[in-house]
């Protein structure tokens, strides 16, 4: 916490709302590039030493995410069935955002996943479209996102990964038991394992050291700063310039227009519940695909009485869930996968959508342990499996450091039913509508889950476990979302979309939205590296124009 | 693709006193550094006693420790001081629950600490498909397992019993397959 300060006064060049995946590369772009720029976080600025191995704070309090105590959400399958109160969506809310807590997997997109709608044409019930860009219009920024936030992998080990100009910055990470037994069972069927791309550092780079494998990655805050979260580094880079103030704890409810329909800047609640509005001569909205829509639907004023940027009807429309299911094995000899990062190994062969399956989808499929010692016990375990009791007790001494993990990634078609909306009736502990999340599984979701799930456990069969069981691929078992896309998609048409290919907003001149939510389509879930390709990239055009 | 997803939307049903429990959940991190209070906080010690046999049961002390020497239920005292505050109310109408059917079941018994362990396992299995017994079960494995700073997990023993480790660091290899995987030069 070293930048500059502002006064909400103070007419700042960019106001960012979100300082995550996408609003710390775009702060550390602008601000390198000369602009002042203030970035207005909801949740607090925690760091390297505020994290610990607590799996009570983290898994079970999620501490690294929304809390709905505090900001309630509501559920529902689908517009006549009633919303009840459940943590559908979940995302990081501190300074580096999901990026602090997740897994840290990072793939690029392929180049079928951006014009999916013309390789596999139309699906009935959905909204599948291309996107305005291509690959190639990304690929550089793919590139610089690898660079500057430090990501371990191989170029080229994945058959079926879209061209690279350059190799990663850092050799992979070493591979872990189930990441032998995924890479020998998945040779043996045919197919391509490849070392997992990981926001990981394998070795030391840029001034941070490298992992030390202690296992705590997925919802937890990374203590030696070798995850390469936004907050370790970029955001340091953009406070160093002088230019740049992240304003934690900092929770913005309303973007302002002036006459002329123009982003004027943000009203927001700070920590003590005092609202502040801070000027602005353009808004950057970084606020994740679920509170990004929430946020435009509440600036709705005179001039947009539907909501901010939503002349198209489609803010909060198309949104797409983190969707895939387990697989599980027991092994004789004991893997420790608690040790190390989760991830060592992954599968693209089942990734491209076919039409000759009869159904649109995709996976990518991944050797992985994600458990801590807690929420494997009361999740990891098989479900004939006693829930309790002395045979209970003895499986779990060999289940935990036994068992791994083939877990699915599979695609979410985009349905226009689908949706993130305003709660009528609840409100948050500050008096703003609730986040009202519509979502069911289109039937091809499910007939993807249902023909990728046989092959998850093939590769475990091949791999010699000696129990195999699964996870349910219901909706129910899919909740939380934690990839949130879709609900302010891109495209050339303002009628059709909200933002146009350099995530500007058809509406609003002056008003960028850059994070999950301008996604066409899912692809293969893990988003991360596409957001931030987006956010370099938008980043880019908006201080060309800037700059005239 | 989450692996807790349906503890955290069982979390989520009651969400009454939304500013209370966000005070509570400031506080919860500084109330939960010492180690276990010679009292408790929230719990009286005859429902603390009934509450200590069922997670007895849920992991036994046969073959070595169990949820009782673990502390299981000093844990579940400051859960419901602190971060879990808003599921007293699930405690307080749950337990006369169980009462009732332990009445039901053995009417001539004082207490669920007084049953033999034969009729304690009969009563849980008559319970455990209700929305209270999966509370008891998630209160009972964090706390048996998660970290001992929360007044549960003493000693580590329920670490022990699983084979995990709490360090800073590892170093390769982890497990016998990555072991086997170098060793033949792959």
């Amino acid at each position: 916490m070293s930048g500059a300060t502002f006064k909400p006064s103070d007419t700042v060049d960019f106001l960012v709302i979100g300082a995550g995946s996408a609003g710390g590369v775009m702060a550390k772009e602008l601000s390198t590039a000369g602009f002042r720029v203030v970035v207005l976080e909801q949740g607090p600025y925690l760091t390297d030493k505020d994290y610990r191995h607590d799996e009570i704070r983290y898994t079970y309090q999620a501490g690294l995410t929304n809390d709905t105590k505090v900001q309630p959400i509501t559920y529902r399958k689908n517009e006549s069935a009633p919303a009840k109160l459940a943590k559908a969506i979940m995302y990081g809310r501190q300074v580096g955002g999901g990026s602090v807590h997740f897994t840290a997997n990072y793939w690029r997109f392929h180049e079928s996943d951006f014009e999916e709608r013309t390789q596999f044409g139309e699906v009935a019930g959905a909204g599948l479209a291309d996107w305005p860009i291509k690959y190639a219009d990304l690929e550089p920024y793919y590139t610089k996102a690898e660079y500057d936030l430090g990501i371990s992998g191989l170029g080229g080990a994945n058959p079926f990964e879209a061209p690279r100009s350059k190799p990663y910055p850092l050799p992979p990470m070493p591979v872990k038991s189930s990441g032998v037994l995924f890479d020998r069972a998945t040779k043996r069927l045919g197919l391509h394992p490849y070392p997992a791309p990981m926001a990981i550092l394998s070795q030391p780079y840029q001034g941070r050291a490298a992992c030390v494998n202690c296992g705590f990655c997925e919802y937890f805050g990374c203590e030696v700063r070798a995850k390469s979260s936004t907050l370790v580094s970029v955001i340091p880079i953009a406070e160093k310039t002088g230019k740049c103030e992240i304003r934690p704890n900092s929770y913005v409810h309303k973007i302002e227009t002036d006459a002329q329909g123009r982003a004027t800047g943000a009203l927001y609640f700070d920590a003590n519940r005092r609202e502040v509005f801070q000027k602005a001569k353009a808004v950057v909205v970084c606020s994740n695909g679920a509170e990004t829509a929430r946020l435009l639907l509440l600036s709705k004023s005179k001039r947009f009485p539907d909501g901010l940027a939503n002349s198209s009807g489609l803010v909060g429309k198309y949104l797409m869930w983190d969707t895939g299911a387990a697989a599980m094995g027991l092994f004789e000899h004991p893997l420790n996968e608690y040790k190390g990062i989760q991830v060592t190994r992954v599968i693209h062969d089942y990734y491209k959508a076919d039409p000759k399956r009869g159904f649109y989808g995709g996976a990518g499929i991944d050797a992985r342990f994600n458990y801590y010692p807690a929420n494997f016990a009361l999740q990891g375990m098989p479900p004939d499996a006693p829930k309790w009791g002395a045979e209970y007790k003895k499986m779990l001494s060999t289940y935990f450091t036994h068992t791994m993990t083939v877990l699915s990634h599979t695609s979410s078609l985009p349905q226009l039913s689908n949706s993130i909306s305003l709660d009528p009736d609840v409100k948050d502990s500050w008096g703003l509508p609730a986040m009202r999340v519509t979502f069911d599984f289109h039937p091809d979701d499910v007939a993807t889950l249902k023909w990728t799930l046989p092959k998850q456990k093939e590769i475990l069969e091949a791999a010699g476990a000696t129990k195999i069981w699964a996870s349910g691929i219901a909706v129910e078992d899919n909740i939380p979302s934690t990839h949130l896309m879709g609900t302010c998609r891109m495209g050339n048409d303002p009628k059709q979309s909200v933002v146009d290919r350099y995530n500007r907003s058809h509406d609003v001149p002056n008003l960028l939205i850059v994070d999950g939510s301008s996604f066409v389509t899912a692809a293969r879930q893990q988003p991360t590296a596409t957001i931030q390709a987006l956010a370099y990239r938008a980043a880019d055009y908006a201080i060309r124009n800037a700059k005239g | 693709m989450q692996s807790t997803r349906r503890l955290w939307l069982s979390q989520c049903i009651g969400i009454a006193a939304l500013a209370e429990v966000a005070a509570a959940q400031q506080h919860a991190h500084d109330a939960v550094q010492s180690s276990p209070p010679p009292a408790f906080q929230t719990l009286d010690p005859a429902t603390a006693a009934e509450i200590d046999a069922i997670t007895s049961q849920i992991i036994p002390s046969t073959d070595g420790p169990g949820a009782h020497e673990a502390g299981v239920i000093y844990f579940i005292d400051r859960a419901l001081s602190a971060f879990d505050a808003d599921l007293r109310e699930a405690y307080r109408t749950g337990m006369p629950e169980v009462q009732k059917k332990r009445k039901a079941m053995f009417p001539d018994s004082a207490s669920i600490a007084a049953l033999t362990s034969e009729y304690q396992v009969q009563l849980i299995h008559a319970i455990e498909h209700t929305d209270f017994f999966e509370l008891l079960r998630t209160h009972t494995l964090y706390g048996f397992l998660g970290n001992p700073n929360y007044g549960g997990n003493r000693d580590h023993i329920g670490w022990k019993l699983i084979g995990f480790e709490d360090r800073m660091a590892f170093q390769y290899p982890f497990g016998y397959y990555d072991a086997q995987a170098n060793g033949d030069g792959k």
